[in-house]
């Protein structure tokens, strides 16, 4: 299991807007630099990538929350 | 109806610079904070404080209801509204008058009328304020568009007729351009701002970003001079100076002048600023906009004046008239302001919230720091990246970039990454002493990686 971490503190966001699909799904396939999430830190959107290849597992942060710096965002297995 | 308790519907430097000028004229301070703000310095340094909902501003600090509640609950006569956030909601102005309290500028028509662009236009130039040459109206038909363009003149800038903070828009050079990005605008406009109005206007090559401080009483307005602000990076300034020295004495006259009248022809009520573009090279400026609130950058126009115009705001929402006549309004030396931002310049500016470990301010004859910070405090990641604003006040321009580089170099701020490396290497750059810079001059400077040449140096 890997972890993907916050770099900063900030809210983030699973879409990249209500309307859309979540980045990624149970099951999806990941490969290095695919973008799993967004994090809005001082109103700029940071996009959180993903530093290795694997199958995603799950988001462990909600949408449009609050998280801290080096907190757990999403899981991948692989 | 003097103010006696004021609500204060705004956060961080812009909020302290408003309880301290409230304080001095004996008004009671309430502060509004959301449940991310609780520990700012605001909330200390208030009389009375109020919790208006969550970290995100759409909870809070943009959330009318939440906000006039408080007003109410807390007995407040009158609500300030700071900049950002709802200062600009003629539909938070009317909640505010249905609420009975005061608000803190001009009227809600007013602030409409002047945050229309076509209509803002309008009323500029029947006040005899020179307009850039663009679409009488706005234009809703792509054919209407290429005409009117054509007759403008190329590149035209589109824009949006009911949008804003240069948000959506597009430069054509051409006819082929123009076909291309108008239906974009369009589509844009109306996901943006419900209405897919264009509104189209003669870009000017490299301009130069000049605006004027107005105070109006609703009869009677007056200029605080001129600011140039053309240090700017995606169009948001950056480096801010009172008065703008590329001005001859005619030209800065004729642009006050018609600033005043501007504010006079719609009863100005209020702190405001007049916008325009200059043409270093033809000597002409053109309206832009009309801000209705008080500015990030108003400290500048207050070092040369000596006034405090967040008093002269209170003063006149409060019933009173303008305390000074124009005659009385005397212009000494010149002053510059910095915006120091939690951002790191090496690396693209990326936001940087943290805990100020260590806060050491300048001081010295000319020399202030509007800021929210003190040791311990952890800035929060929900709101605007600016902590503080580093202001100095010299006897000519040279005067104040030598004074600015000293304070900048004194300016402690641990445990941050700030902005204060970009601006200290600014105060040194050739072209920056010499004035030598418009409003398309920074970004290109910073891709050039001045800003790491200029340390290593």
């Amino acid at each position: 299991m890997t972890t993907i971490l916050s770099p900063l503190p900030g809210t983030f966001y699973i879409r990249v807007n209500p309307e859309s699909e979540p980045f990624k799904k149970a099951g999806d396939a990941v490969s290095v630099g695919d973008t799993i999430g967004l994090v809005e830190v001082m109103k700029t959107f940071i996009e959180i990538k993903a530093e290795v290849d694997g199958t995603f597992v799950e988001y462990s942060a909600k949408d449009t929350e609050p998280v801290t710096a080096g907190q757990n965002l999403a899981e991948l297995e692989g | 109806m003097a103010i006696q308790r004021l609500l204060i519907a705004n956060r961080g430097e812009i909020a302290v610079r408003i309880i301290r000028a409230a304080k001095e004229l004996g008004i009671t301070t309430i502060q509004v904070y959301s449940e991310a703000d609780k520990e700012m310095l605001a909330v200390n340094l208030a009389d009375e404080s109020i919790c208006i909902g969550g970290p995100h501003a759409k909870d809070s600090y943009l959330n009318i209801e939440n906000v006039v509640g408080a007003a109410i609950e807390k007995a407040a006569d009158a609500v300030h509204p700071g900049y950002g956030f709802l200062a600009e909601s003629a539909e938070f102005v009317r909640a505010v008058i249905d609420a009975g309290k005061i608000f803190v500028g001009p009227s809600a028509d007013t602030i409409e009328r002047m945050g229309d662009k076509v209509s803002a236009r309008q009323a500029a130039a029947a006040a005899g304020v020179p307009i850039v040459p663009g679409s009488k109206g706005r234009i809703d038909a792509i054919d209407e568009a290429a005409v009117v363009a054509a007759e403008i003149g190329y590149p035209v800038m589109i824009k949006a007729s009911a949008g804003g903070g240069g948000r959506g828009i597009r430069i054509a050079n051409n006819e082929e351009d123009l076909r291309t990005m108008a239906p974009q605008a369009q589509s844009e406009a109306a996901a943006a701002f419900g209405d897919g109005g264009l509104y189209l206007e003669r870009s000017i090559q490299s301009p130069r970003h000049i605006e004027v401080q107005i105070v109006g009483d609703g009869t009677r307005a007056v200029h605080f001079f001129e600011r140039e602000c053309s240090l700017q990076r995606r169009r948001q300034k950056v480096w801010e100076e009172a008065g703008a020295e590329c001005l001859d004495t005619a030209t800065r006259e004729h642009l006050c002048d018609t600033a005043v009248a501007l504010a006079e022809a719609v009863q100005y009520r209020g702190a405001g600023t007049v916008e325009y573009l200059y043409d270093d090279a033809s000597k002409e400026f053109y309206f832009i906009e009309m801000n209705t609130r008080i500015q990030v950058e108003h400290p500048v126009s207050e070092m040369i004046t000596d006034t405090d115009l967040v008093q002269e705001m209170l003063l006149v929402a409060g019933g009173g008239e303008l305390s000074v006549s124009q005659k009385e309004i005397k212009k000494t030396g010149h002053a510059i302001e910095v915006r120091i931002n939690a951002e790191d310049p090496h690396m693209q500016f990326l936001p940087f919230p943290g805990i100020v470990t260590k806060l050491k301010v300048p001081r010295g004859n000319g020399v202030r720091f509007d800021h929210f910070l003190y040791e311990g405090y952890q800035i929060p990641p929900f709101y605007d990246s600016l902590i503080g604003k580093l202001i100095v006040h010299g006897e000519d321009r040279a005067d104040a970039i030598r004074k600015l580089a000293l304070a900048l170099a004194d300016l402690e701020i641990e445990g941050l990454k700030t902005t204060i490396p970009l601006h200290l290497a600014l105060a040194n750059d050739a072209c920056v002493q010499t004035g030598a810079f418009h409003t398309q001059w920074l970004e290109p400077w910073l891709d050039a990686e001045s800003l790491t040449k200029g340390a290593a140096s």
